[in-house]
């Protein structure tokens, strides 16, 4: 088990009025540490509910894992006790959400949303630093996500910041604890093009500079290829295929992976669409 | 002259209000946008929030009045026609996202009747016009009696598609009709859409912010940035050689997946910071000048 993360036959049914449905059917997946891996899937496929697994942010009921292991770090997540797994989550493997308006509190200041996480972080990892170390440590991160001016920031509620901002100060929560593994669910999608962009490089550099892991999951392919260096496509609750990268768009095996990439709009023309030709 | 949309000059300011509700100045959302689409052509508005695309199509559609500026559809201005019937059986529109636009409490059918009432059809054509729509869109006749909620992201993108055709328009408004779907449905409504065209000889204005997406779709493009189109020309050519520093922003942060796509996009070091909005730029000539009210 070297992996850093490592999802074994993970299968998770979700039961709704009465009914039960099967929504991941035997997933494996692994993210060795400093490796950059993607999770690509369509609306439906499972890639959301796999994250939610791996967070433990699945609520059970309605959602019911049927069986699997999810190791991190050689440790069964499944099996931990709660406050095991608490001191696990937010510290040594923290997420990057998809919106980032819809997860930052309006009321607070960016300094209070990050103090308080930090706080309880520090808590729960048996650690204690005063307010004022606190503060520094917020700016330190602040500066780490390439903002030009922490103290402005931190004194800033977020409906004073632009999208792209917002999103940085999502990244810099993620890395307040100093996680080993960053899980990144669709970071960028709210953002215009060029405000994408910037967001994952950002992340790419922050990944190699300061070793993390990274599972990026996503629809797109073209962040799948721009981001990491192994990937998994999902399709309808299983893996389908898993390749290098380089691998994946040279050489695609499934018929799925086929038709996602024949989909795909080329910058370079030549996607004729339309069932007669002219 | 065969323009089936001309925009001559178009201009759109809207006023900026302080706390209290006194005028301090104004923001030009469209900047005197000029560009004309020919008969059965998709022409590609491309841009990113704030640029004043979707300001365009609000008063393409009369939905919005322009300040300045005069908006021609076959050859006819619009400004006397706004509102009338005339005006829309030559335009429609589909907008962004179905789950939106379609009325919840409505069947498939009860939608697509909408724009049949308001244009007079005779009642008792219309189930067999619902038909037909359904046919065009390639949807099973049975869904003309289920509701949103029954239906996924592409169908209902579908029965917005069948809704705007209804009246049959001459010209057809796509603001950004494939940006919450997934990509296999985007492919497959693409396809339908470039079916229709052809079938019923459409214009299309096709609003997106998916560059790879209008190099395929659009047969001439313009870039938008601020208001104002900082570039236009054919899409084949304005991708290969772009001029605009702005394009060329644009051309490099697409995300690709394979190596041709990433010789095309022009190597520039993409600026770590905000590029200016028209908000901020207002702010900062606030700053130089003071109020310049007009």
């Amino acid at each position: 088990m070297s992996a850093l993360l490592s999802v074994r036959d993970l299968s998770v049914d979700f039961t709704t009025y009465g009914q039960t449905h099967q929504v991941l059917h035997g997933v494996s997946l692994d993210v060795p540490a400093h490796a950059q891996i993607a999770l690509v899937g369509e609306s439906g496929s499972g890639k959301t509910v796999t994250m939610k697994a791996i967070m433990g942010l699945l609520r059970q009921p309605p959602a019911h894992i049927r069986s699997g292991q999810i190791f991190y770090d050689g440790r069964d997540l499944l099996t931990l006790a709660d406050n095991e797994r608490l001191a696990l989550r937010g510290t040594a493997m923290s997420m990057v959400f998809q919106d980032p308006m819809s997860s930052l509190n309006p009321v607070f200041t960016i300094a209070d949303q990050m103090g308080t996480i930090l706080k309880y972080a520090d808590r729960r990892l048996g650690r204690s630093r005063s307010a004022r170390d606190r503060m520094a440590r917020v700016h330190e991160v602040l500066a780490q996500v390439r903002m030009r001016d922490p103290e402005r920031i931190s004194a800033s509620y977020p409906i004073m910041l632009s999208g792209g901002m917002r999103q940085r100060v999502l990244i810099a929560m993620a890395l307040l604890s100093e996680p080993a593994l960053l899980i990144a669910d669709e970071p960028g999608t709210a953002l215009d093009v060029t405000t994408q962009a910037q967001i994952l490089r950002l992340l790419k550099d922050l990944v190699t500079q300061r070793g993390l892991a990274l599972l990026m999951i996503t629809h797109n392919l073209g962040v799948v290829r721009e981001t990491s260096s192994y990937v998994y496509v999902m399709n309808k609750g299983r893996v389908v295929e898993q390749a290098e990268t380089a691998t994946l768009f040279a050489n695609p095996q499934s018929d799925y992976t086929k038709s996602l990439i024949a989909a795909v709009p080329r910058l370079t023309g030549g996607t004729r669409y339309g069932t007669v030709t002219p | 002259m065969s323009a089936m949309l001309e925009i001559r000059n178009l201009t759109k300011s809207f006023p900026t209000h302080s706390t209290f509700g006194r005028q301090t100045g104004e923001v030009k959302a469209v900047a005197d946008v000029s560009f004309a689409i020919e008969k059965g052509q998709v022409y590609g508005l491309a841009g990113e929030s704030g640029s004043g695309k979707s300001t365009i199509a609000r008063m393409i559609m009369g939905l919005t009045r322009p300040t300045s500026g005069a908006i021609l559809i076959d050859g006819q201005d619009i400004a006397g026609q706004i509102g009338t019937r005339a005006h829309g059986r030559r335009v429609q529109m589909v907008f962004q996202n179905p789950g939106a636009s379609l009325n919840p409490r409505r069947t498939v059918a009860q939608s697509i009747s909408v724009p049949l009432v308001a244009h007079g059809f005779d009642r008792a054509a219309q189930p067999r016009r619902i038909g037909e729509l359904l046919d065009m869109v390639q949807l099973p006749q049975a869904f003309a009696q289920r509701y949103p909620h029954e239906l996924s992201g592409g169908q209902k993108q579908r029965v917005a598609i069948a809704r705007a055709l209804a009246v049959a328009p001459k010209l057809l408004v796509l603001d950004e009709p494939t940006s919450a779907l997934d990509v296999s449905v985007q492919a497959r409504v693409m396809d339908l859409l470039t079916d229709l065209g052809r079938a019923m000889d459409l214009t299309f204005l096709f609003i997106s912010h998916d560059l790879s997406l209008m190099r395929n779709f659009a047969q001439r493009v313009g870039i938008l940035y601020l208001g104002q189109i900082v570039e236009t020309g054919l899409t084949a050519e304005v991708f290969e050689r772009p001029t605009h520093d702005y394009t060329r922003l644009l051309l490099a942060s697409v995300p690709v997946i394979s190596a041709e796509e990433e010789a095309m996009r022009p190597i520039i070091p993409l600026i770590d910071g905000e590029i200016p909005t028209a908000e901020k730029l207002l702010a900062l000539r606030g700053q130089a000048t003071g109020k310049d009210t007009p």
